[in-house]
C-alpha cells in the first residue's frame, strides 16, 4: 500500500523541518555560559532528527508488505473508500471543530446539547422526542458532575449572562 | 510484605475507596462491552475524574478497576456478539461465541468470570512477591542505566510489534518522542519547537494526545464501518452454572494460564492482547485427541485460558509501571501520566517514600477482582443490555466524552483543536496500519529519557557513560538486537518469499 510511504515521506519532511531547528537555529538564543555544558537543549532533538531521518528512509525504500497479508476483520479496506460513510465522518470532525470554536461563546449547556443533537442528525437519527431530552439531561448532569462535585469551572451559559 | 499489605488494607478499605473500586469496575465493564472503545481511550476518559479526586491513592485505585472492567466487558460482548470491545479478548470469541450460539452464553460468561478471577488473583500474588524484589535491584541504577533501560523498554515494544511493523513502530516512537520535547524542557527552561505559540509553551497535554490516538480515530472508524459495531438485542442468558467436571478441567488451564499471562505481561510491550493469543495456542496445542477437536467450536478450556492470562497479563503490566516507572503498554503509560499529573513518581523509590500507594493499589486489585467476580455472574444478563443502545446515539457521546476529557485537562479550547487535529492525523496512520501505542509510550517516556540523558552527560562529560557503565552499554546493545534482530528475521522471509511469484 502507497498510503504508508507517503506518510513516511511527511515524516522525513517533518524530520527535516525539526532537524534544522535542532541543527541551526537552536543553539543561538543558549546563553554562553551554558555553552559549556556538555548536553544542550538541542543535543537530544539532534540524535532524535537522525534516527527519525533513518527509519522513514527505511520504511520509504524498504521492501514491499508481504503478500497475502490477512487484513483484520472489520478493518478499513483504502482500495473501497467510497463504500464507507466517508461523508458523516468528515462532517463530525466538522462538528467538532465547531464545537471547540462556540465552547466559550454560547456557554457549555448550550453547545453540548447541540453538539449531541447535529451529532445524531448527521448520523441519521431523526427521533427527536428521545434525542433532545436525552442531550439535554446528558448536559446538565455532566455540567452538575464537572462543576459541583469535581470542582472544575464551567460556565454553562452564554457570557452575556454571567 | 505482611506490614506492607496491613499498610495496604488500612488505605484500601475506606469506604471512599471501596466505593472508587466498586465504580472502577462498573465504568469500565460498561464502556469495555461498547465495541471499538479499548482500555486506553476509557482510562483516558476517565482520568480528569480521577485527577478531580485528588487523592493519588484513590485515583489509582479507580483507574485499574477501570482497567480490569474494560477487560472483563470486553469479554462479555465477544462472546454475546462475536464483537471483541477490546483487542485483548478477541481470543475469547473463538470459543466464547461458539458456544453462545449453541444456546450456553450463560455458561461461557461464568467460565470467563470465573478464569478472569483466578488468573487476577494468582497474578497479583506474583507481583506482591515480584514487584519488591525487582524495585529493590532497581535501587542500584543510575540515570545512566534508566536511560538505557527506557531506550530498551522503547525498542522493545517496537520489536513485539510484528513482522514488518518493527520500522513502523520504531517511527512511532520517534515521533511520540519528538512531540515529548515540544515546549519547555525540565533542562534549560527555554522553549523548544513552540513556534512562538503560547499554547505550546507548556508542550502538548498527554490526555488530549492519548485520546486524540486512541478513542478519536475508533470513533471515526465506526463511523465510517458500521459493521465494526455489531449491535444486537443482547439476548436471554440463562444457565449461568457449571458441572463439577467441567470446573476439574478448567482448572490447570486457569493455572499454566495465569503464570504464563504474567510473565507475558511484564515484559514490555507484550500485554493482554499476546498473552491470550499464546496462551490460547498453547492450550489447544498441549490438549489431547476430542479436546483438541473442540477448540474453536465451543472449548471451555478455550474460553479459560485466554481469559486467564488477558487478566494476569494486565496485572503484570503494573510491575515495570511501579517498580521502574517504565510503562510497558499503552495502557500503563497513561496510568503513568496520571500519576505524574497526581504528583506522584512511579519508580523503585515509590515502595520506600510512599508505601501506602503501592500496596493500596495492589490490595485494591484482589478487591477489584472480587468486585468483578460479584458484580458479573448475576448482573451480567442485565449489563448486556448495553449492547442494544443504538450507533446513532452512542456514537455523538464517545465523541463528546473524548472532547470533554482533553478539555477538561486544561479548560482551554485550542486543546480542543489540537485534540481534532492530532485525531485526523491518528486516523491517517491507523489507514497505513501504523501503530500507536508507541508514539505515546514515547511521548510519556520522551522527557524522562531525556532528563537521565542529560544527568548521565553532564556526570560523565559526554558521551562517556556509555562504556563506563557496562550495565548500560549491556542495556544499550541489546536495545539495538532487539531492534535489528526481527527486522533481518523479516528481510530473510522477505527474500525467501521473492522467488514465489505472487500476482502483484
Amino acid at each position: 500500500m502507497a498510503l504508508d510511504r507517503f506518510i513516511a515521506l511527511a515524516f522525513i519532511a517533518l524530520c527535516c523541518v525539526y532537524g534544522y531547528a535542532a541543527f541551526f537555529t537552536m543553539d543561538d538564543q543558549l546563553p554562553p555560559i551554558l555553552r559549556r555544558n556538555p548536553v544542550w537543549p538541542s543535543t537530544f532533538p539532534k540524535i532524535l532528527s537522525v534516527l527519525g531521518l533513518i527509519v522513514g528512509f527505511i520504511i520509504l525504500f524498504g521492501p514491499k508488505p508481504m503478500p497475502g497479508d490477512t487484513k483484520k476483520a472489520g478493518a478499513i479496506d483504502l482500495t473501497r473508500l467510497g463504500d464507507y460513510y466517508v461523508g458523516q465522518a468528515l462532517a463530525l470532525i466538522a462538528l467538532m471543530v465547531v464545537y471547540a470554536l462556540v465552547l466559550r461563546p454560547l456557554g457549555f449547556v448550550g453547545a453540548t446539547i447541540g453538539f449531541l443533537v447535529i451529532g445524531s442528525l448527521i448520523l441519521g437519527e431523526r427521533r427527536f422526542h428521545i434525542l433532545i431530552p436525552v442531550a439535554a439531561i446528558a448536559a446538565g448532569s455532566l455540567w452538575y458532575l464537572v462543576q459541583e462535585v469535581l470542582g472544575i469551572f464551567l460556565r454553562p451559559w452564554p457570557g452575556i449572562f454571567m | 510484605m505482611i506490614e506492607g499489605i496491613l499498610i495496604g488494607l488500612a488505605e484500601a478499605v475506606t469506604p471512599f475507596n471501596l466505593m472508587m473500586v466498586v465504580m472502577g469496575c462498573v465504568v469500565g465493564t460498561l464502556i469495555g462491552m461498547l465495541p471499538g472503545l479499548g482500555p486506553m481511550s476509557i482510562i483516558a476518559i476517565m482520568i480528569p475524574v480521577a485527577i478531580g479526586i485528588g487523592d493519588p491513592t484513590s485515583a489509582l485505585i479507580l483507574l485499574s478497576g477501570v482497567y480490569y472492567g474494560a477487560i472483563f466487558g470486553g469479554s462479555t460482548s465477544s462472546i454475546l456478539l462475536n464483537a471483541p470491545g477490546v483487542a485483548g479478548t478477541v481470543a475469547t470469541a473463538f470459543d466464547g461465541y461458539p458456544l453462545a450460539q449453541k444456546g450456553q452464553a450463560g455458561k461461557a460468561l461464568t467460565i470467563a468470570a470465573i478464569a478472569s478471577f483466578a488468573g487476577g488473583t494468582i497474578s497479583v500474588v506474583l507481583l506482591m512477591v515480584f514487584a519488591p524484589a525487582l524495585s529493590t535491584v532497581a535501587l542500584l541504577f543510575h540515570s545512566a542505566e534508566y536511560f538505557a533501560l527506557m531506550v530498551v523498554g522503547l525498542s522493545a515494544i517496537a520489536a513485539f510489534a510484528g513482522t514488518g511493523q518493527v520500522a513502523k513502530a520504531l517511527m512511532m516512537t520517534i515521533l511520540g518522542l519528538m512531540l515529548g520535547t515540544v515546549g519547555e524542557g525540565a533542562l534549560s527552561n527555554t522553549p523548544r519547537f513552540t513556534f512562538g505559540l503560547m499554547e505550546l509553551q507548556s508542550g502538548f497535554s498527554f490526555i488530549t494526545l492519548a485520546m486524540a490516538m486512541f478513542a478519536l480515530p475508533e470513533a471515526l472508524f465506526l463511523v465510517m464501518n458500521p459493521a465494526r459495531a455489531a449491535t444486537g438485542d443482547g439476548g436471554k442468558i440463562s444457565g449461568l452454572r457449571i458441572s463439577r467436571t467441567e470446573a476439574r478441567s478448567i482448572a490447570p488451564v486457569i493455572g499454566r494460564q495465569s503464570i504464563q499471562g504474567f510473565f507475558i505481561g511484564v515484559l514490555p510491550g507484550a500485554g493482554a492482547t499476546i498473552a491470550s493469543f499464546l496462551g490460547y495456542a498453547v492450550e489447544r496445542n498441549i490438549a489431547k485427541g476430542a479436546e483438541q477437536e473442540e477448540f474453536g467450536k465451543g472449548s471451555i478450556k478455550g474460553i479459560a485460558a485466554p481469559e486467564a492470562a488477558n487478566n494476569a497479563a494486565c496485572t503484570g503490566s503494573f510491575v515495570p509501571l511501579l517498580t521502574l516507572g517504565i510503562p510497558g503498554s499503552g495502557t500503563t503509560a497513561i496510568l503513568l501520566g496520571a500519576l505524574l499529573a497526581l504528583n506522584v513518581t512511579p519508580g523503585p523509590r515509590l515502595m520506600v517514600d510512599e508505601p501506602g500507594v503501592f500496596w493500596a493499589v495492589i490490595i485494591s486489585m484482589y478487591l477489584g477482582n472480587l468486585v468483578l467476580l460479584i458484580l458479573n455472574l448475576p448482573l451480567i444478563p442485565y449489563i448486556a443490555k448495553i449492547l442494544t443502545i443504538p450507533r446513532t446515539f452512542l456514537i455523538p457521546f464517545i465523541l463528546f466524552f473524548t472532547l470533554m476529557g482533553s478539555y477538561l485537562g486544561q479548560n482551554n479550547p485550542t486543546e480542543l483543536l489540537i485534540l481534532v487535529g492530532f485525531g485526523v492525523i491518528a486516523t491517517f496512520l491507523r489507514f497505513a496500519d501504523y501503530p500507536l501505542a508507541p508514539l505515546l509510550i514515547g511521548f510519556i517516556l520522551g522527557v524522562m529519557l531525556e532528563n537521565n540523558f542529560a544527568r548521565a552527560m553532564q556526570l560523565y562529560r559526554g558521551f562517556d557513560f556509555v562504556l563506563e557503565r557496562p550495565m548500560t552499554l549491556a542495556l544499550l546493545v541489546l536495545a539495538v538486537l532487539l531492534v535489528i534482530l526481527p527486522s533481518f528475521r523479516a528481510y530473510r522471509a522477505g527474500k525467501r518469499a521473492e522467488g514465489v511469484a505472487d500476482g502483484d
